[in-house]
């Protein structure tokens, strides 16, 4: 019983990393229909804040704490650069985004390399974060221990799913981000600044991949090519879950966590991954769409 | 609105713009559209380049290089066809490209190690006392010759099938297939007892009885590549300019009209990505005996969206510019990353930018932009 709730857990922490780093990806790709490579390396570059920080705030919790906006701020105006110099041009284009943000990607893993050097670098994490949580002591049985760094990333994404969830549904802003989602043509006539909810769109999501990059220190090393190795999965869970609907990436993210963590459990590491990928492309013979669409007449 | 929307695509009958010339056959108009006669005129000099000067010209080793960047020449005829004439982005050539190396340089493993006799990664890592049973239909030269062409070929029969028939919109189709060269290189580190893990299968010697260390069999094996590149521009050619071409571009732009007239787009996509499929893992099976080596990090994300970018540069809708893209990136990439590392990284990365966002037929399409900015400013932007 206990190894169940501890692979469960194991398998809701894993969703909770997913939809950190998909969240942003899910915003932008839903409204603007652009495929961002270069989100991995808005991750890495909250990740590099957080260690930045470190250096300046000796103390681990409060640099922590300090990371958080400083990182959502400093991936967020990453976004608008980009999205200002580039993705601006190219929103006819959905395919060539992918490619002109990889290139980006490309120039700031360099950046990076330069910048910080090539190994891999470490954060302090904070002695609050470091231990365990023993929820259930079975005298000589498998205990469900539940690390403290792990719980931290599922309240932070659970956080920020709530803050998006009401930004979206509750402010002005959103009310805006909803129309031009629907029916960009229509807000457009409708007097909706479409550019401008473009750009604030797109400094949320970028913003969202730094706070995920924050949440990865806790968890394992910070170097130049950590956002290649985290995009695939994020956009595995955008494409599932569908396009423009959050409630579909948080699904499917979880159901993910755990399937991911089941088959691990099973099999080895690298098997479970390409299970995982069958199962994603069998789930599309479903729902080709992923799982919520929005209904739209269009054809295409 | 024409059928064809793309510039560059050669069957786009734009009425010429006054002012210019039609008749006049431009270099790109030669490598968009070419006749009969200067088609085996192109083909005619391609083979005199590639088997009479360049083996003259070029050292050993720099005949070897030439010979690693046709094999991704080769990868890049397949992708024009797919991705520039079909819209298809794929960006997991390098999976199709690694089946097709490692099922030939198991075979060539098994044969250097000789019968019974078990390669020697597997004795280092493995410890194992017998051959793994997936491994053993590779002993046989023939069923390792057809797996390096017809197992990408099946494995792209069946994810395109599953793609394409459900109507997976375009940009789902380049995330699934980047996620295949993730998962397949994932795999390849996993299994290192059977597969050599992040070392990939190393110090090739033999091909089929041949010493690779001898350079004149490197030069045979130069002469095969250079063979097969100039077969594969033909059998595409052949394809561009049939009924199915056409039908292939009218997919790539207006698929819900091709859908109306009673063709089924998913059947015409899939032959498309089989056939680069194809083509990659024939790239991929001779790419092994011409740099002895096949590893996970040469198919995997960062290499497969590799591929794409010499495709890119050279002009995606066109025959000659995807191969000559290729090896003049490839080329910048041997010459430029020896001496600066880091600045190559920054201009690939930058390369990428520029010509996808601003050029986007590619350099095959420089002659036709600057000659219709120049017609613009002449006539008064009528062009």
């Amino acid at each position: 019983m206990t190894v169940i709730l501890s692979q469960l857990f194991t398998g809701v922490s894993i969703g909770a990393v997913l939809l950190l780093i998909a969240l942003g990806l899910a915003l932008t790709f839903g409204q603007m229909n652009v495929i961002n490579m270069a989100h991995g390396e808005f991750i890495m570059a909250g990740a590099y804040t957080t260690y930045v920080l470190q250096g300046v705030i000796t103390d681990a919790g409060l640099s922590l704490l300090v990371a958080l906006p400083v990182a959502f701020f400093v991936s967020g105006a990453m976004g608008v650069a980009l999205e200002a110099l580039l993705i601006r041009r190219l929103y006819a284009r959905p395919l060539d985004t992918l490619l002109v943000t990889w290139g980006v990607s490309l120039m700031l893993q360099q950046l990076a390399r330069d910048l910080f050097g090539a190994p891999n670098v470490q954060t302090r994490a904070p002695e609050l974060l470091t231990g365990n949580v023993t929820v259930i002591d079975s005298d000589g049985g498998v205990d469900l221990v539940l690390a403290n760094n792990r719980l931290f990333i599922l309240a932070l994404a659970v956080l920020a799913v709530a803050a998006l969830t009401v930004l979206l549904r509750a402010t002005p802003l959103g009310r805006r981000v909803r129309a031009v989602v629907q029916n960009r043509d229509l807000a457009a006539v409708s007097g909706i600044p479409t550019a401008r909810v473009d750009r604030t769109t797109f400094f949320i999501g970028s913003g969202l991949a730094g706070v995920a990059g924050v949440a990865l220190t806790l968890l394992g090393p910070i170097g130049p090519t950590m956002g290649t190795n985290v995009i695939i999965d994020a956009f595995l869970v955008v494409v599932a879950g569908g396009i423009g609907q959050l409630k579909g990436s948080v699904i499917v993210a979880f159901v993910l966590g755990v399937l991911q963590s089941t088959l691990e459990y099973t099999t080895t590491v690298s098997v479970a991954r390409v299970l995982v990928f069958v199962a994603i492309v069998a789930f599309l013979q479903w729902r080709p769409q992923g799982l919520f669409t929005l209904r739209t007449r269009s054809l295409a | 609105m024409t059928l064809t929307t793309d510039p560059s695509a050669p069957t786009s009958p734009t009425p010429p713009a006054a002012g210019t010339r039609p008749d006049r056959p431009s270099w790109r108009g030669w490598l968009a559209t070419p006749s009969r006669s200067r088609t085996a005129a192109g083909f005619a000099l391609g083979a005199l380049l590639l088997f009479a000067v360049a083996p003259l010209a070029l050292t050993d080793f720099r005949l070897s290089l030439l010979a690693r960047y046709l094999c991704y020449a080769m990868v890049a005829v397949g992708i024009g066809l797919a991705w520039g004439r079909g819209g298809l982005l794929t960006l997991g050539q390098g999976v199709f490209f690694g089946l097709g190396g490692y099922a030939m340089a198991m075979h060539l493993k098994l044969a250097d190690a000789g019968p019974g006799n078990l390669p020697d990664f597997m004795v280092l890592y493995g410890q194992m006392d017998e051959l793994p049973l997936w491994w053993r239909p590779f002993a046989n030269p023939v069923f390792a010759l057809a797996a390096t062409v017809l197992l990408p070929m099946a494995v792209a029969a069946v994810l395109g099938t599953l793609v394409f028939r459900r109507r997976v919109r375009g940009a789902y189709f380049a995330i699934l297939s980047q996620a295949l060269a993730a998962a397949l290189a994932i795999l390849l580190i996993g299994q290192q007892a059977t597969t050599g893990g992040t070392n990939g299968l190393t110090d090739i010697q033999g091909f089929f009885g041949y010493d690779l260390d001898d350079p004149i069999n490197q030069r045979m094996v130069y002469f095969i590549i250079a063979g097969c590149l100039l077969a594969l521009l033909a059998l595409v050619r052949q394809l561009m300019y049939s009924r199915y071409g056409e039908l292939l571009v009218a997919v790539r732009d207006a698929e819900e009209r091709v859908r109306f007239l009673g063709y089924d787009p998913a059947n015409v996509k899939l032959v498309a990505y089989v056939v680069a499929a194809g083509m990659a893992g024939l790239a991929g099976a001779l790419f092994v005996p011409a740099v002895g080596i096949i590893s996970p990090a040469l198919i995997g994300i960062v290499p497969s969206i590799g591929f794409v970018i010499g495709v890119a540069v050279g002009g995606r809708a066109t025959l000659l510019g995807p191969v000559l893209g290729a090896i003049a990136v490839s080329w910048a990439q041997t010459s430029l990353s020896e001496e600066f590392p880091a600045a190559w990284t920054y201009f690939q990365g930058l390369l990428f930018v520029l010509v996808v966002a601003f050029l986007p037929g590619g350099l095959a399409s420089l002659a036709g932009v600057v000659r219709r900015r120049s017609t613009r400013t002449s006539s008064g932007g009528t062009g």
